[in-house]
């Protein structure tokens, strides 16, 4: 069996002034290399659940925490920060919050600088962060002058120039116009098949469910389905829960039931090349 | 009613963010308008309460020039709720927020209070009366700035990206209020990128691509032609979209009528 790359075992937590718990005994575990979409409705314990990723919750948040978080091999509760940042980097919602530099290029040399690496080492990593994330054209510029999606991508490079083995996005496309946020989900799908395990907080599913390699859904601070995406989207748990179910999904299960045909399509290239299929 | 013609304006960089628009909106529409970023969706409903003026052509609400008048007439009849929550909210409480505009345009204070509860129950915010907005979630941010401008009840209601960061029950809900809204006669005005709540809800679109609208009609007509979708480069819903790899003689939008459609085709070739 292969060694998890992460292992959440009972992990409950509330915040400090808060009386209601975010997370209650939730149990995760990926594997190196996967893809793992995370998705529930608003106030369901993702964004906490990726905080408590990269050590943020309890150390920078305090409250009440009972549980273990173990990321490569690391708990996130013994480990130093600038440890953990060379294991697991986060992406926010909102990039404007987290850059800060006067050019690109600085903003992502800005972590190994910190680590005191070589000199040539540290340009190496930026131009290679940069390179994979498709961004070299913009080193001189600064963040500030950037749209939304290149913002994002500066804040992934950022994150890649630690060489993390996890990457964890809290709806890392909320605030991008579509055609953005389809190419920073692509991006994480080349560096997810570069081998970093992915973990990625995302409404919006018809642009991702094909994309993953398993769909996780919180509710009420708990995890209510965990499976591959084609089991969990179709469930008719998920589907109560409010979760927004792509179109081509909602019709393929209908269909299905017409058709006595278990169908289950995520995308319409999928369900439009089996229809053809059937027909001609 | 609303009457936006011939405007062009510029930012100052020799681009025009409106080219030439020409827009009509009757009495009480539920309208969305689309296009890529850099359009000039945003700058267009800046003119639609004065806060931009157009530079040529004219911009004519309920029977007032907008050159004429002032922002503060216009924002009575027009509320602009803007994209980003951060940039418009500052009181210390929701409460507060909530009733900062009713106290300005003096209103009394027992219909404030009945207003601002109205409010605090509509966007599910009466948990957080007593929180300061800045401490709320991006979503319930969004839904106390929302709630702000419905308070004062202007007649024409303008959105900017009401959707982000609202999962799908809260998308719900905001088209439950807005449809309700709509009903009770006001004019609503939805600036969104957001393809599929526009399918789902909306009934008119607008599609404008670099200062100019290159579409406008019933949703159901206009998300499904390839052309309009290229050239504004924006993604087409999922339903449009199966509607032309299967390529379906009368795409659509609409879930019922595309398992029809399949069901038809699957059925004449099972024959």
């Amino acid at each position: 069996m292969v060694l998890a790359i992460i292992e959440v075992k009972g992990l409950s937590y509330t915040y400090p002034e808060s009386e209601i718990p975010s997370l209650i005994d939730v149990d995760f575990k990926a594997e190196p290399g996967e893809f793992v979409l995370v998705t529930g409705p608003s106030g369901c314990g993702k964004t906490t659940f990726c905080r408590a990723l990269n050590g943020l919750i309890p150390n920078s948040y305090g409250g009440d925490f009972k549980g273990t978080v173990v990321v490569d091999g690391l708990s996130t509760t013994s480990t130093p920060v600038y440890e953990l940042a060379q294991r697991v980097g986060l992406v926010f919602q909102n990039p404007e919050n987290e850059l800060f530099c006067t050019t690109v290029e600085r903003e992502v040399a800005f972590g190994p600088e910190n680590l005191a690496l070589p000199r040539e080492e540290i340009a190496m990593r930026v131009e290679e962060a940069l390179e994979i994330v498709g961004i070299s054209h913009l080193k001189e510029k600064s963040p500030e002058e950037l749209s939304g999606g290149e913002q994002q991508k500066v804040a992934i490079a950022a994150l890649l120039a630690m060489k993390p083995k996890v990457l964890v996005l809290d709806e890392p496309t909320a605030n991008l116009d579509p055609v953005s946020a389809k190419s920073v989900l692509e991006l994480m799908q080349r560096l997810n098949k570069n081998g970093v395990t992915v973990i990625l907080v995302e409404h919006r599913l018809e642009m991702v469910s094909h994309l993953v390699d398993r769909c996780v859904v919180f509710e009420g601070g708990r995890i209510v389905a965990d499976g591959p995406p084609r089991e969990v989207l179709y469930s008719d748990k998920v589907c109560e829960l409010g979760v927004g179910i792509p179109k081509v999904v909602q019709v393929s299960k209908r269909l299905s039931a017409v058709i006595g045909e278990p169908l289950r399509f995520l995308t319409s290239d999928e369900l439009a090349s089996y229809v053809r299929g059937r027909v001609s | 009613m609303i009457r936006v013609e011939g405007v062009t304006y510029s930012y100052g960089d020799g681009i025009n963010a409106l080219d030439g628009v020409d827009l009509e909106v009757m009495d009480s529409e539920l309208l969305a308008i689309v296009g890529e970023n850099g359009a000039g969706k945003t700058t267009l409903v800046k003119h639609l309460n004065g806060l931009l003026k157009p530079q040529r052509g004219r911009v004519i609400v309920e029977g007032i020039d907008t050159m004429e008048t002032t922002v503060a007439t216009l924002a009575r009849k027009v509320g602009l709720v803007f994209q980003n929550p951060d940039h418009m909210l500052f009181a210390e409480t929701v409460e507060k927020e909530l009733s900062f505009a009713l106290t300005n345009f003096g209103l009394p204070p027992d219909e404030i209070a009945k207003r601002v509860e109205w409010a605090l129950i509509e966007f599910s915010l009466s948990n957080y009366r007593d929180r300061s907005p800045f401490t709320l979630s991006g979503g319930e941010k969004k839904r106390v700035s929302l709630a702000s401008v419905l308070c004062y009840d202007p007649q024409i209601i303008v959105l900017d990206e009401p959707t982000t960061g609202q999962d799908s029950l809260q998308k719900t809900r905001l088209a439950t209020t807005l449809t309700k809204l709509n009903r009770q006669g006001k004019t609503v005005i939805v600036v969104t990128h957001d393809i599929e709540f526009v399918a789902d809800f909306i009934p008119r679109v607008v599609v404008m691509s670099r200062g100019r609208v290159i579409a406008d009609g019933p949703t159901e007509d206009m998300l499904v032609r390839k052309d309009v979708m290229e050239a504004s480069s924006i993604l087409p819903p999922q339903l449009a979209e199966l509607s032309w790899k299967m390529g379906l003689n009368a795409p659509s939008i609409n879930a019922d009528m595309i398992v029809k459609e399949i069901r038809q085709m699957l059925r004449g070739e099972l024959k």
